[in-house]
């Protein structure tokens, strides 16, 4: 009953149900990353005795590494095109004031509102026609449907946080507004681009729905492969082979939070 | 008009990548099927019609409903126990447990469905305690309680996300008036916490009862092919049966019921917001 500073420290029940909630937010987590390392033969938890041989069958596999050579170079070619793309729209967003400004940034915001399996239904009925189905230039356009928009979300954000004067200094001193923009608000919104194309790329790394009616026998991707092995085999190589995608993602978002923050970009906004 | 066009190259792939799209969907939707199961090109209403009327879709939009509805009340409530519990701990433990709470978004949704598969499978944990207790083995994959199960979990981080931005809002020395007031931690819980987060729980259960409507790789994987809900019936209509006019006018249909929802919510007075 002590009043103390700052919310009052939940009760016994309330940290009991948050301990479950945790639990259950967890669990799956922690027993994919265990049962990728058993010994059986199937999905069992705890693993009769640990081994590597799961991850060696998976690196084993010429179809899963094919996806694996896919997804790679897929999330690549996204994220530095949405970068590209999503540059010029979100410094407008951010920068310059016409018409038309809160109607580009909802447009550009739009395809997010929409369930993926919708829009991966709408894709594949329009692209069929065009021949662009199981196709690179087809799951390219796909993939960044999806990442500009939350490319241009970042970048607007990190742009925006850019001091305007700084540019309009570099304008006085005799700058065109290109050289000002290059020179002077790009290099301070960095880390946020960086971020940008970091989600970019994990957008489309773990993208399964959308894809899942896009590819074909012979160009697929990771998270497609781990889809339809779930659907139709249990034994661990399907959690070793979920490891490889979470470790994959980890080492983006690692990789970004110790040269940019990526967390800290995220939550600024 | 610099603007517009700084964005041209983005605007072109919104333009191709999804409002091309979305009209073509639109627009095959009014297509027809024939008893062949090939497509007519029509301008008609026939594949809306067919689809209304076969009380199969009317199971399946109450199925889809009530799921959503129950794993997003659910998520929901496990939710605001960790929202609060990371609301009220140390500044330097509050980041580790809001991204404890948030990490699961940064993992596939597919690998979480397979660590279920091992926790709540014959061969998986549950099971093997059951068994160590002599308890009899439960069916908890295959079925609507696995995909319960696995919808819940993959709703909290987006209801943790909404209450945290929703209950940090709230005055922390409430909490603390209330309490210098005598009133104990249920009657605190009851009468003060619970209706000043009302409009972040309300926010919580929309979204995440929208996002369980659409969602589709938890009911089809830990469904086990068992489970139809609307998503996995738009999947087989446009990959196994291959009828594009019925997928089509199905997920136009899904659209227009997620769009009434919306429009629901924000037609709702509204505190706080």
């Amino acid at each position: 009953m002590s009043g103390q500073a700052g919310p009052r420290r939940p009760g016994p029940v309330m940290r009991l149900v948050a301990a479950a909630g945790y639990t259950l937010l967890l669990s799956p987590v922690v027993v994919v990353a265990a049962v990728s390392f058993s010994s059986g033969a199937f999905l069992s938890f705890p693993p009769p005795g640990l081994s590597t041989r799961w991850y060696a069958a998976l690196f084993g596999n010429p179809e899963i590494m094919a996806a694996l050579a896919t997804s790679a170079m897929l999330a690549s070619l996204v994220s530095m095109l949405a970068l590209l793309i999503g540059l010029p729209a979100a410094y407008a967003i951010a920068r310059l004031s016409f018409p038309g400004r809160r109607l580009l940034a909802d447009l550009l915001a739009a395809p997010l509102l929409l369930p993926t399996l919708v829009l991966g239904l709408a894709l594949l009925i329009a692209l069929q026609p065009l021949k662009l189905v199981a196709t690179w230039p087809g799951l390219v356009l796909a993939h960044c449907t999806l990442a500009v928009p939350f490319a241009v979300r970042i970048m607007t954000t990190a742009i925006a946080a850019v001091p305007p004067e700084l540019e309009s200094a570099a304008r006085t001193l005799g700058a065109s507004p290109l050289r000002a923009a290059l020179r002077v608000t790009l290099p301070l919104a960095a880390p946020g681009l960086m971020a940008a194309a970091a989600l970019a790329f994990l957008v489309s790394f773990d993208e399964t729905v959308i894809s899942l009616f896009l590819v074909g026998p012979r160009l697929t991707t990771l998270p497609v492969e781990l889809f339809r092995y779930a659907e139709n085999r249990t034994d661990p190589l399907v959690a070793a082979l979920a490891m490889l995608l979470i470790a994959i993602a980890l080492a983006v978002v690692l990789l970004v939070e110790r040269m940019a923050g990526l967390t800290r970009t995220l939550s600024r906004d | 008009m610099t603007g517009w066009l700084l964005a041209a190259p983005a605007v072109a792939v919104m333009a191709l990548g999804f409002m091309l799209p979305v009209l073509v969907l639109a627009r095959i939707s009014l297509n027809r099927t024939d008893d062949l199961g090939a497509m007519q090109p029509d301008l008609g209403l026939a594949t809306y019609d067919k689809l209304l009327s076969d009380p199969f879709t009317t199971e399946l939009s109450i199925s889809t409903l009530g799921l959503a509805a129950g794993s997003a009340a659910l998520a929901v409530a496990l939710a605001l126990p960790v929202a609060l519990t990371i609301r009220a701990a140390p500044p330097r433990w509050r980041g580790p447990l809001a991204l404890a709470a948030v990490a699961p978004l940064l993992v596939s949704g597919t690998a979480r469905v397979i660590g279920w598969l091992a926790i709540l499978g014959d061969e998986g944990l549950i099971n093997m305690l059951l068994g160590a207790l002599g308890l009899p083995e439960q069916r908890l994959i295959n079925n609507w309680t696995g995909v319960r199960i696995g919808l819940t979990e993959s709703l909290m981080p987006y209801a943790v996300l909404v209450l945290l931005a929703g209950l940090g809002r709230l005055d922390p020395r409430l909490d603390e008036a209330a309490a210098t007031l005598g009133a104990g931690r249920t009657r605190t819980f009851l009468r003060v916490t619970l209706p000043l987060a009302a409009p972040a729980l309300a926010a919580a259960f929309a979204l995440t009862l929208v996002l369980g409507i659409s969602a589709f790789i938890t009911p089809r994987l830990m469904g086990g092919g068992r489970v139809f809900v609307v998503a996995t019936e738009i999947f087989d209509l446009a990959l196994e049966t291959v009828d594009w006019p019925a997928a089509a006018a199905l997920a136009m249909l899904l659209l227009l019921a997620l769009g009434a929802l919306l429009a629901l919510r924000s037609a709702l007075p509204e505190r706080g917001r």
